[in-house]
Order: structure tokens, then C-alpha cells, then sequence
């Protein structure tokens, strides 16, 4: 690549007036810096920004949560409560409708979207923190103990995930957070292979040799130097596991092995309103474009994450 | 070249079985093969229970059952299913072709897709094409496979209206009974594979799209296309011979690492379009606590995946010499 | 700028050459207004820290910048505007008449074809012939540019050779059909110093070959030194000194070109302080008034910060340098202009 000089270097030009001068000239005022300083903080926050989607996305998810939460606490009807109207259509009243039993939808959906955020959160926290863990050991230690833990993670990784969540699924119930271990039981694993790349090119550098050299431990150098490095690969990576791990959720409430009545999920939602498409379509739309709602902001904030921690390449002004 | 073949198809055999056990102990743990049984109102007799307990082998240990099972696996014998009339093997036999078919057009589709948009959107980089594309694949890449699956069927159903005539099928994977020639049957079965392909392939190229955009640009960033360019070779040559050839490398392995995803998406997807395949069996499966059924369900999923890996290693080493001799 | 000696003809010309890229800051201005020559046969360094504009110059040459660069003024082949031409155009030139060596030979090759494949390739874009004949022609350069055993080499991936074989394999592509110029973008910066004289020696093979004019470039002076007729030094997209390589360095008229011999360590006169110029290269994406350098320049004066000096004759026509002290600089070494009391000190080798 041609070396194009980029303005965003944090130096500052001033005059200097060298040493010893055989000048006979006047030095030159001080000269204001052309560009400002910035930490690194900053610089991330700033091109996060930029990615006009991620905001957007990011916008989009705290509306919905505010929503779920605060808006159903608020909303006259309750999740799972009977109305005299059964099978309406969207109105004021109902702002999505009722089924046949008259329960009010907006309710249900709400309820289905706090599952779906629940289930995200816990996924998320769970598989990041055994993937991590997971992963830096097998990635620091390498030989014996990495190709041990590897293939563990490859077997997890062979099976189809709907299918062994499935099975888990049938035999733990449909508790929501049942549901969630069982998700973050088997995504753990792609956490895994993320951290142990990131550890396995940073190993070798130096300033791990440099803890080593100062007597740290194994563990003190994975904990306060190798995991805080791969954290920018990891979040990036995580974000886009909930992503996913919403949706394999809704479809494994979709299936009957999810969540379960008398909880609800958007997955659910969906799989009892499928025969009702042509007559009652408000049951069928509104649970799907609430997963798509949720999924979509956050594969946006994973997006604009990826281009503010790691920017492969500087975006021309068009 | 052969080397390199034998030696990592050696390496599998031990994953192989390793695998064997784990999806034995899963399968075995995780259901009560006599759960149903026992919940039948009135209950059934004692002699009744102990005939199916001796049946499926339920007072024999655990190791003893898994040996038993993996000796019988070399006979064809997949063991006993809750369905006492129910041959495995036979029947996960006529599945897999079902599924088969499904999996095989819809990654192909979803391949020559997500290369074309991959490409596309790489060399437009920045323009309209180039954020519609990416709008696109993120729509797909969050959107719920059995609700899209859902729609598509309205909308076939929608088709046939328009059209006057059923072209397009919503339900099954073939027209049960059907009497017809050869190229007959094909069209038949190609109507009935349409939706189930549009809806497995929309999910999958999405991902794919994007990985092959990125890896487009940064091959088209590189210093080897920069001094083909320099060689004064026109735009279009560089960029499939030193662009597209190179960049569509990190593309096999993708694939592969997503093909127990797409299975995945396949048992959503027969569900949805109440296919007779693979899918639907699992489900039956697991809701009858069918244990020795699902057993073999995760064992021949667990070996296609490993197989499939192992020829993607093996076109990688066709595709980059740089790993021929690692 | 360019003499115009009716003995050999100037085959390429560049005139008021200016590019910059829009970024999120602002546009960067790397290359502001450049201008040269060059003759058949001729040798021209041109020097410059990393930045300072001489490979983004040499790329407009060869119309391969990236898109939203804004690229302005004329690059003129045998009175041919290739500044805009179209990419059809552009292809004629490339590779034929004008080629282009880049810096990193680790990254140069594509991986997946053979050696053979690759320079056939380079043939074949220009001349209509067999796969058999475009072989036997890549054998005969990679022997040229001395790779061992050059048939067996041909079937060879760029992986199985070491970064000189792949830099000298870059050569052969370059001069495979006899180009009228050679552009060679700091062709030794990453390879050891051993292997360096071996790929000055292969360039000069290749020049000799071919009687091209050659634009070398670089940002180590020992490289020019042995090797140019005439020499460019650039600072912050501009051209602050031009001339033979005997004017430029023995009788430098501008206080960068004099920093940057006396930065060279010179093994046959020990003793000698080394000078380091302080400061750094300013940001060329909002450049002050004036001359870029006077930042760092032990010799400014009110003049420098209010008005860029442009280039002009010094001790003869042919040699021009941008400055308004260049007078000061008559008879000064590097050690009378720059600070050199807290700098290295060379020593000879008889020690250590």
C-alpha cells in the first residue's frame, strides 16, 4: 500500500530551535498544533459513532428494552391475562391484537422480548466467560493440554446445535433460564476457538515475556495480560453470538423444546399463529418483526463495534 | 498429497469414536426411553414394563449397552427403537436421502450467491450496490428461519393463485403416490424443493456474503494484485485470476465450519414444510424419548460433518500450496 | 528541471504532479507540485523519509492509486498524457513500457501460481505467444536476474524461495519486455543488507539489459549513492533539491539534504559526529505557511515561516535546490549546520 500520510497522528509540531546556532536568523513563533490528541477511548468512541447502522441499532435496542421492561410494567393488560376480546384486530385498545383466548398481544410480545433479552444477557455472560477461560488456557499452554481441550470444543462444535439444545431442552423443561444454560452450554464453544487465536498470536510477544521475567504466574499473566488484549476480539465475537443465540432460542421455542407455556417466547408466538396467517396475520407479524427488531440492532452494534476496535481500513470521503 | 490425505483421514477415526461415546452418553442421559410407557393411563402391567426394559436393554450397564451398540453399528444394527416395528437403520436411510437433497442444492445456491454479492460488493465497495447488499445480509442474517419459511409458503401459495395451476408445493418433499415419467418425477420433486432451498440458502449466504466481501478486499488490497496490475493485465483478469482464485480459499472452510449449522437449519426448515426427512425424525425422536433413534440421528450427523470437514481440508491443500506439505 | 541534452531523449515526464486523498481530518496532501525527467539509460534516485511522497508519486506514474485519490497535472510517456487515460490505455504502457518493482517481495507474488506462471504471465499480456515460448523466455530472465537452477525454479510457488530469490523473481517480471523506464520502489528496504547488494546488482542487470531509464527510490542514501546519476530529494510532497549526484552530495544546497548526509555514518573518515535533525516530518494534512522544513531548520529565518521558496539554480542550471538560505550553505559541512554535541560519535573499525 502507498504510505498516505494520515492526519491522525497525535504529535504536535513547535518550533525548535536546535542546539548550538550558527544562524543568525530569528526563531519563528510558536506554531499551533495542526491536529487534536485523542486517547484511545476516544478513537473507538468516535468511529463507533460513524457507523450511522450502529447507532442506529443501538438506539433501536434500548428503545426495546425500555419497552419490554418499563412499557409492560406500565401497560394496563398483563402478560398471560384473559380479556373478554378474543381474536381482535390491532386498535388502540390492543395495540397488536388479541388471540383467541383474548389474550392481548402487545403483552405477550413484551413478555417474549424480555425472555429474548434475558436469554441474550445470560448466554452472553456464561459462554463468554467459559469460552474465555476456555480458550486462553488451551491457547497459552498449547502442546498436550491445547490439543485436549480443542477437540472437546471441536466435538461441541460437530453436532448440529439444534439438535443436542434440542434434546437438553426436552429433558431440563421450559424455564427461560434453563434455556439459557443449555444455549450458553454449547456456544461456549465458539468463544473458545476466538480466544485461544488471539492468546496463541500474543503469546509470543514480548511483553508477556516481560511478566514472565518479573516472576508473574500463569495465571496472573493470562488473567491481566493476555485476556484484557483479546477482549476487542471477544467482544466483537460475543455480540455476535447473542445475536444468534436469540434466534436459536425462538427457534427452538418454535419447535416445543424452548420455552414453554405457561411462559411465552416470540418463537412460541410464532408457532401457534402459523395456521392463522391469512385470518388473524397481526399474530404472526409482530412477534417475527420483534425478533428481527432485536437481532437486527444488535448484529448492527456488533458491526459498528468491529469497525470502531479494529478499523482494517481507513474509509475515504466520498 | 496422498500423505497429507491418509494421514488426516488416520486422524479422524479417533474423533470418530470419541464422538461415538459422548453422543451415546448424551442420547442416554437425557431421556427416559420408558417415560411414555409408564404415563399411559391405565398403566400398563408389570410384564409389559419388563419386556421393554429388557428390550431396549435398560437393566444392562452403561458401558455394556455402548459396547453392544458400537459392535452392533458394524452390521447395520442401530438398535432398538421405542417403535418395536421400527428399523433404524432403514428408515434414518430413506431420511438422509431426503435431507440430503435439500442440504446439497440449498449450500450450493447459497455458495454461488454469497460469491457473486461477496464479489460484487467488494470491488463496488462504498457504493449503493455495495450498502444494499450489506442491508440485505444482516435482514437475512436476523431473521427468524422458520418465520421467513413461513412467509415464503404464503407466498407460493400466493403463486399458484396468480399462476392457476400448482407449480410451486408447500407441503412434503414429493407428491406421495406419484405416477409419472422420470423427467416428470424431477419436476415434481424441483417443486416441491423450491421454497425449502430459497429459505435454507437465504440464511446461509448472508454470513457467507459478508466473510467473502471482506476477504475480496483484502485481496484486492494486496500487494500481488497491485504488481499484476502492473504487469498491465486488464481489470477483469486480475480480478479472477489473481483475485477471485485466492480470495475464494478462506471461503471452503467456511463452508464446511457451517455445515452442522445448516443442518440446523434443515430440521427447522422440514418442520416448517413438513418434509419426511431427517429433521422430522430427531423431533420424533426426542419427543418419545426414542433413545437408540436419536443416538443414531446425532452418530450419522456427527460422522457427515467430519467427513465434510475432512474434504475440505483436502480441497484447501488443492486450492493454497502453501499447506501441501504442512 | 530537466536539461534538454539532444543526446538521449527524455522518455518520461512529469510536470506539476499533485495528489492528495480525502480523509476523516481533511485532505492529505502527500505529492504538491512535483516535476521531472527522465532520459534512457539514466539512473534517477529519489530520496525521502518514509511520507514524504516518493512511492505515492511513482504510483500516479503507473495509474495505480486508489480511487478517491485526486490525483492533477501531467505524466507524459514519449508525449503520451497517461495523467486520466483510460484503463485500456493504461494497459499498454503498464508492464510494457513502464514497470514497476515494489518494496515487500514477501507479498508481491501470489501465492497460488508457480514462478514459471508468473513471469509467462507477464509476457503473455504483451506479445501473442505460445505457453511453450513464454516459458522458455521466463527461464532465460530468471537466469539473467541469476536465480539458480532457473528451469526447475519454474515450477517453483513464491513460498519455497527466500525474500531475494522472490525480489530478484520481481525484477525478471519487470523487465521482461524491455521497458523504457523501470520504477523501483524501495526494492531493497526490506531485505537483509547482505542480500541488498545482490539485488542493486540485478537491477543494474536489468537496466543494462533492457537500456532503460531507472527511478529508484529510497530513503537510504547508500543506496543512491553508488548507483544514480542524478539524485531528487523530497520532503512533505515537494522537491527540495535536485541535481547530479555529485552536486547533491558534495556540494548540497539545502539544510534537509545536508541533514540527511550527515546522518550517514561513513566508516572511511572516523571520528566524524553524527547529526540527527530534531523534530519530525510535519503532518502534510494542514501544512503551515512556508517552508515545510523550517520547523526543524537550524538555519530559519522570518523569510522561511512566510513564503514556500521554490526551486532554483544553485551552484550551476542543472542543479536547483528550494530554499532561501542556499547561499549560507556554501562551504558548510553537516557539523557546522546541525548540532552534533549529543550525537553519535563514528568509530573507526579498528576497535570493538
Amino acid at each position: 500500500m502507498p504510505e498516505t500520510p494520515s492526519g491522525a497522528s497525535t504529535a504536535t509540531t513547535t518550533a525548535a530551535a536546535p542546539g548550538v546556532p550558527t544562524s543568525t536568523g530569528v526563531p519563528p513563533p510558536e506554531r499551533k498544533p495542526t491536529v487534536v490528541e485523542r486517547s484511545q477511548f476516544q478513537l473507538v468512541l468516535r468511529r463507533f459513532r460513524q457507523h450511522r447502522l450502529a447507532v442506529a441499532g443501538l438506539v433501536v435496542l434500548i428503545l426495546l428494552v425500555l419497552l419490554a421492561y418499563v412499557g409492560s410494567a406500565v401497560w394496563k393488560y398483563k402478560f398471560g391475562a384473559f380479556t373478554p376480546d378474543e381474536s381482535a384486530p390491532p386498535s388502540f385498545e390492543h395495540p397488536f391484537g388479541t388471540d383467541s383466548t383474548g389474550k392481548d398481544q402487545f403483552a405477550q410480545v413484551l413478555r417474549g422480548t424480555q425472555i429474548s433479552l434475558q436469554i441474550a444477557v445470560l448466554v452472553a455472560f456464561f459462554s463468554t466467560l467459559v469460552g474465555t477461560v476456555w480458550g486462553a488456557v488451551a491457547g497459552y499452554f498449547g502442546g498436550l493440554t491445547d490439543t485436549i481441550m480443542m477437540r472437546v470444543t471441536d466435538l461441541v462444535l460437530t453436532l448440529p446445535l439444534i439438535a443436542v439444545a434440542a434434546l437438553l431442552g426436552h429433558s431440563v423443561g421450559g424455564t427461560w433460564w434453563l434455556i439459557s444454560l443449555v444455549i450458553a452450554g454449547l456456544y461456549w464453544a465458539y468463544v473458545s476457538r476466538v480466544a485461544r487465536g488471539v492468546v496463541l498470536s500474543l503469546r509470543e510477544k514480548e511483553f508477556v515475556e516481560a511478566a514472565r521475567a518479573l516472576g508473574a504466574s500463569d495465571a496472573r499473566i493470562i488473567a491481566r495480560h493476555l485476556v484484557p488484549n483479546a477482549l476487542d476480539a471477544i467482544i466483537v465475537n460475543a455480540t455476535v453470538l447473542v445475536a444468534v443465540a436469540i434466534l436459536l432460542e425462538t427457534a427452538l421455542s418454535y419447535l416445543g423444546f424452548g420455552v414453554t407455556v405457561p411462559d411465552t417466547s416470540l418463537g412460541l408466538l410464532v408457532s401457534e399463529s402459523q395456521t392463522a396467517l391469512t385470518t388473524r396475520p397481526w399474530l404472526f407479524y409482530f412477534p417475527g418483526l420483534f425478533i428481527i427488531l432485536i437481532a437486527l440492532s444488535i448484529n448492527f452494534i456488533g458491526d459498528g463495534l468491529r469497525d470502531a476496535l479494529d478499523p482494517r481500513q481507513p474509509r475515504a470521503r466520498q | 498429497m496422498l500423505a497429507f490425505a491418509t494421514r488426516r483421514i488416520v486422524g479422524s477415526i479417533p474423533v470418530l469414536l470419541v464422538s461415538s461415546f459422548v453422543v451415546f452418553l448424551l442420547a442416554s442421559l437425557a431421556g427416559n426411553p420408558l417415560g411414555p410407557l409408564l404415563a399411559r393411563n391405565p398403566p400398563p402391567p408389570p410384564q409389559t414394563i419388563a419386556a421393554e426394559t429388557a428390550r431396549l436393554r435398560l437393566d444392562d450397564p452403561l458401558l455394556s449397552r455402548y459396547w453392544q451398540w458400537l459392535t452392533g453399528l458394524f452390521h447395520g444394527d442401530f438398535g432398538p427403537s421405542v417403535i418395536s416395528t421400527l428399523d433404524i437403520g432403514t428408515e434414518l436411510g430413506a431420511r438422509f436421502l431426503v435431507t440430503l437433497r435439500l442440504i446439497a442444492v440449498a449450500m450450493l445456491v447459497a455458495l454461488v450467491l454469497a460469491v457473486v454479492v461477496g464479489v460484487v460488493s467488494a470491488v463496488k465497495q462504498y457504493s449503493i450496490t455495495d450498502y444494499s447488499a450489506t442491508f440485505l445480509g444482516f435482514l437475512f442474517l436476523s431473521m427468524p428461519s422458520f418465520w421467513l419459511a413461513i412467509l415464503l409458503k404464503q407466498a407460493g401459495i400466493g403463486f399458484n393463485l396468480a399462476l392457476g395451476d400448482q407449480v410451486i408445493f408447500t407441503i412434503g418433499e414429493a407428491t406421495p403416490n406419484f405416477q409419472g415419467s422420470f423427467w416428470e418425477r424431477i419436476g415434481d420433486v424441483a417443486g416441491h424443493l423450491v421454497l425449502p432451498t430459497i429459505s435454507l440458502a437465504l440464511i446461509s449466504y448472508a454470513a457467507w456474503s459478508r466473510y467473502q466481501r471482506s476477504s475480496m478486499l483484502e485481496v484486492l488490497n494486496s500487494d500481488y494484485v497491485r504488481l499484476a496490475r502492473a504487469k498491465g493485465l486488464s481489470r477483469t483478469t486480475v480480478l479472477v485470476r489473481h483475485g477471485l482464485r485466492t480470495a475464494l480459499i478462506p471461503l471452503t472452510t467456511v463452508t464446511a465450519l457451517d455445515l452442522a449449522a445448516i443442518i440446523s437449519g434443515a430440521v427447522v426448515t422440514e418442520q416448517v414444510f413438513q418434509w419426511r426427512g431427517m429433521g422430522d425424525f430427531l423431533l420424533n425422536a426426542i419427543r418419545t424419548d426414542d433413545v437408540y433413534a436419536t443416538m443414531a440421528w446425532l452418530l450419522v450427523t456427527a460422522t457427515v460433518v467430519i467427513g465434510f470437514n475432512l474434504l475440505a481440508d483436502l480441497l484447501y491443500a488443492v486450492l493454497d500450496p502453501r499447506i501441501r506439505y504442512a | 528541471m530537466t536539461g534538454n541534452s539532444p543526446a538521449s531523449e527524455v522518455v518520461l515526464e512529469v510536470a506539476d504532479l499533485t495528489v492528495g486523498f480525502p480523509s476523516d481530518d481533511g485532505l492529505v496532501q502527500a505529492v504538491r507540485g512535483v516535476s521531472y525527467g527522465v532520459r534512457r539509460g539514466e539512473v534517477l534516485g529519489i530520496v525521502g523519509e518514509s511520507g514524504a511522497g516518493k512511492s505515492v508519486t511513482s504510483l500516479a506514474v503507473m495509474g495505480l492509486l486508489p480511487r478517491s485519490a485526486q490525483v492533477s497535472g501531467s505524466v507524459r510517456f514519449r508525449g503520451r498524457q497517461l495523467l486520466g487515460a483510460a484503463d485500456a490505455e493504461l494497459n499498454t504502457v503498464r508492464g510494457r513500457n513502464i514497470s514497476m518493482i515494489f518494496q515487500d517481495p514477501m507479498t508481491s507474488l501470489n501465492p497460488v501460481y508457480s514462478i514459471g506462471f508468473q513471469v509467462a504471465e507477464a509476457i503473455r499480456a504483451h506479445h501473442s505467444v505460445s505457453k511453450a515460448a513464454a516459458r522458455n523466455r521466463a527461464a532465460e530472465l530468471l537466469e539473467l536476474v541469476h536465480i539458480p537452477n532457473p528451469r526447475q525454479r519454474l515450477d517453483s510457488y513464491p513460498h519455497e524461495l527466500s525474500g531475494g530469490m522472490r525480489q530478484r523473481v520481481v525484477i525478471a517480471i519487470a523487465m521482461a519486455n524491455d521497458p523504457d523506464v523501470i520504477i523501483a520502489d524501495e526494492p531493497t528496504t526490506a531485505l537483509d543488507v547482505t542480500v541488498q547488494a545482490q539485488i542493486m546488482e540485478s537491477l543494474q542487470t536489468a537496466q543494462q539489459q533492457t537500456g532503460a531509464a531507472m527511478v529508484l527510490i529510497t530513503h537510504d542514501l547508500g543506496v543512491i549513492a553508488g548507483q544514480a546519476d542524478r539524485v531528487l530529494v523530497m520532503y512533505a510532497g515537494k522537491l527540495v533539491e535536485v541535481g547530479t549526484a555529485e552536486d547533491v552530495f558534495y556540494t548540497p544546497r539545502m539544510p534537509y539534504t545536508v541533514g540527511l548526509l550527515g546522518s550517514v555514518p561513513q566508516l572511511d573518515r572516523p571520528g566524524t559526529r553524527l547529526i540527527s535533525i530534531p523534530g519530525a516530518p510535519p503532518s502534510v494534512l494542514h501544512l503551515p505557511a512556508g517552508c515545510p522544513f523550517a520547523p526543524r531548520c537550524p538555519l530559519v529565518v522570518a523569510r522561511c515561516t512566510e513564503k514556500e521558496p521554490v526551486l532554483e539554480p544553485t551552484t550551476g542550471p542543472e542543479h536547483l535546490a528550494a530554499c532561501h538560505r542556499s547561499a549560507a550553505l556554501v562551504g558548510a559541512a553537516p557539523g557546522d549546520v546541525f548540532d552534533a554535541s549529543a550525537s553519535a560519535v563514528v568509530e573507526s573499525g579498528r576497535d570493538a
